[in-house]
């Protein structure tokens, strides 16, 4: 859990440059690159909320809001204004953190229940605004004409090269994120989450730690909404919904939330369930993800990132 | 036609408000009785007030049972439901953890509410209202007879839960299982059988809401949540764990709601509910009736 080393991460990154090339081989598959690109979007929020459940013990269920805050500014400051997209991608962090310090600190004093239902009643309010601010963010019809992104002039254009943009930004923060668990402030997450009073004890200043974490969750998850305004050139109320909170949470059960591998794994699965292999049961997946959420939570409490211990256990035995 | 006027107005908006907010009373009182013996907030608590309202209409309407039939049928229906989710999804959990616990109820939610989407589809199903639909007018007010309906129930849900833990030893024995499980089962009380008592009781009076609610508001598969959520608006604002601050808590809920979508704005009508539940998260999360100390000891 606790070690995170080079090669795994070395294997990864290589899987990931080289990912395109093999799709494209396969005539079967080369779609994929395109689900790549969500997948590596919606890691990206996984990465963070990961760090903020698994390794603090906090739970959020309205990360969608966070992921909808980056998007729609992402919108509506290149659609209505003109602004240049890295700047308002920039903008869009700025008021994802503000708001989530605004709702972490006094969100973060409570615990368990509490929490989930706070950040719960957000997610929601925010999905409301997004409806009925009309002026703003064309209400439940979206908004469409968002422009692409561009680095110095180089056009990112093409399914590929946005692949490896967003994946760049996943692996950055992901091993930004491994720092983080390696470093003093890791040690002082696990900490919290054994017992918050035994860490206050210990000099951690608990909610202080708290709030960065889930400002840090937030402003990944900002990220994560504007790469997708960009990519899709459209935004619309419906993917920022609830069940997308509830969705993020199932992608972190599923790949285990008490290692950082997990909220990949988790992520790169349900993207391709809800993307691709779960077509033939249309809109009642809904039922396929409870009970993957259900079956995991009772026989894998460790997520599929706890597979490898299980199976070392038994083994031994 | 008669001039209405703003007292009038007013007084229709805290009926329907009051109306709406026994529905909230009921899931608030259902989340209690959960939250007092096992300490488990159920997200499916709003799927039981969903399943009520459907069932019903498959008995009473697609069926054609008379009323007093189909009310207890969909009652015992939903009940069952209640006890599968304690048998499926609480139980099994080996190492219970408020994370896991809320885990496990919200996916048991999405498979009812998936379930109930592949039953009955997406559209909303009305419900005949139990004594027409005649509107009974009072002080320039219009008031639905189903209104008085869903305020009776309340009433008599109330009653009889009062009587149920005060009077029965079942209900006594529940009581001893929410103030201390361990002491509860040394004096002989199967606290497994208490848990699943509470999950069948307050699965029964999410149906009752759910039937009494349908004539007025309709009923589709993804009510649920809001229900729910709501319910635990009012809930938290009693006080969790209180049954007046549930009843109390719910009519404040619901006549905030009526009041501000009709003074402020209907589009954000939900949104005022959810509002009030994070202030008072925010500022006092023991409520109105609620007891910090009594909060600090419990688990979770």
């Amino acid at each position: 859990m606790l070690r995170i080393t080079k090669l795994p991460i070395t294997i990864f990154a290589l899987f990931i440059i080289f990912f395109p090339w093999i799709a494209r081989q396969i005539p079967a598959i080369d779609h994929y690159t395109d689900i790549m690109v969500f997948a590596g979007i919606y890691c990206l929020i996984t990465i963070g909320l990961s760090l903020l459940m698994g390794y603090a013990g906090q739970i959020s269920l309205g990360h969608a809001a966070f992921y909808g805050i980056g998007a729609y500014v992402s919108a509506i400051l290149t659609v209505r204004y003109g602004l240049n997209p890295w700047a308002c991608m920039c903008i869009g962090v700025a008021v994802t953190a503000a708001v989530a310090l605004l709702v972490g600190a006094p969100s973060l004093k409570l615990k368990g229940h509490y929490l989930a239902m706070a950040t719960l009643a957000f997610g929601i309010i925010i999905f409301i605004i997004f409806n009925e601010e009309i002026e703003w963010t064309g209400g439940p019809d979206g908004m469409a004409g968002i422009p692409g992104l561009s680095i110095f002039g180089f056009e990112l254009d093409s399914v590929e090269k946005y692949f490896y943009l967003v994946w760049g930004f996943v692996l950055a923060a992901f091993v930004f994120t491994v720092n983080v668990i390696q470093s003093g402030t890791g040690r002082a997450l696990r900490a919290i989450h054994a017992s918050e009073p035994a860490a206050s004890a210990m000099g951690v200043d608990v909610s202080r730690f708290k709030i960065m974490i889930f400002v840090y969750s937030a402003v990944l998850a900002s990220l994560a909404g504007s790469l997708y305004a960009h990519y899709l050139n459209f935004v619309n109320p419906s993917t920022f919904d609830l069940f997308f909170s509830i969705k993020l949470l199932i992608m972190i059960a599923l790949g285990g939330m008490h290692n950082i591998w997990g909220a990949v794994i988790g992520a790169g699965l349900i993207t391709f369930l809800s993307y691709e292999w779960l077509h033939y049961f249309e809109e009642f997946d809904v039922i396929v993800y409870g009970a993957i959420l259900l079956l995991v939570t009772i026989f894998l409490p460790q997520g599929l990132a706890g597979v490898p211990g299980i199976v070392k256990d038994w083994f031994r035995s | 036609m008669e001039k209405i006027t703003l007292a009038s107005q007013l007084l229709q908006y805290l009926i329907t408000g009051l109306t709406v907010g026994s529905v909230y009373a009921m899931v608030a009182v259902g989340f209690n009785i959960i939250y007092n013996v096992t300490e488990i907030i159920n997200f499916a608590q709003g799927e039981f007030v969903m399943l009520g309202g459907l069932i019903m209409v498959f008995f009473h309407v697609a069926m054609g049972l008379s009323l007093i039939l189909a009310f207890p049928a969909t009652v015992i229906l939903v009940t069952l439901v209640g006890m599968l989710l304690d048998r499926l999804a609480i139980r099994p959990i080996r190492q219970p953890s408020v994370l896991t616990l809320i885990i496990a109820t919200i996916a048991a939610s999405i498979i009812i509410k998936g379930a109930a989407m592949f039953i009955w589809g997406k559209d909303p199903y009305d419900l005949p209202a139990f004594s027409g639909r005649n509107p009974i007018t009072f002080l320039g007010a219009v008031i639905q007879p189903q209104y008085l309906w869903v305020i009776g129930f309340l009433v008599f849900v109330v009653i009889a839960l009062s009587i149920f833990f005060d009077r029965t030893i079942i209900g006594k024995a529940m009581s001893a299982c929410a103030d201390n499980a361990d002491a509860a089962s040394l004096v002989g009380i199967n606290v497994k059988q208490m848990i699943l008592l509470s999950f069948a009781l307050s699965a029964g009076i999410g149906a009752v809401a759910g039937i009494t609610m349908t004539p007025i508001s309709l009923m589709e598969y993804d009510r649920g949540v809001m229900l729910a959520i709501k319910g635990f608006g009012a809930a938290i604002l009693g006080g969790l764990g209180s049954f007046p601050g549930a009843i109390l808590g719910g009519l404040i809920i619901g006549s905030i709601e009526s009041f501000g979508a009709g003074l402020i704005s209907s589009g954000y009508k939900d949104a005022f509910a959810l509002l009030v539940l994070m202030a008072v998260l925010f500022f006092k999360p023991s409520g109105i009736f609620g007891d910090i100390e009594i909060s600090k000891i419990k688990r979770f």
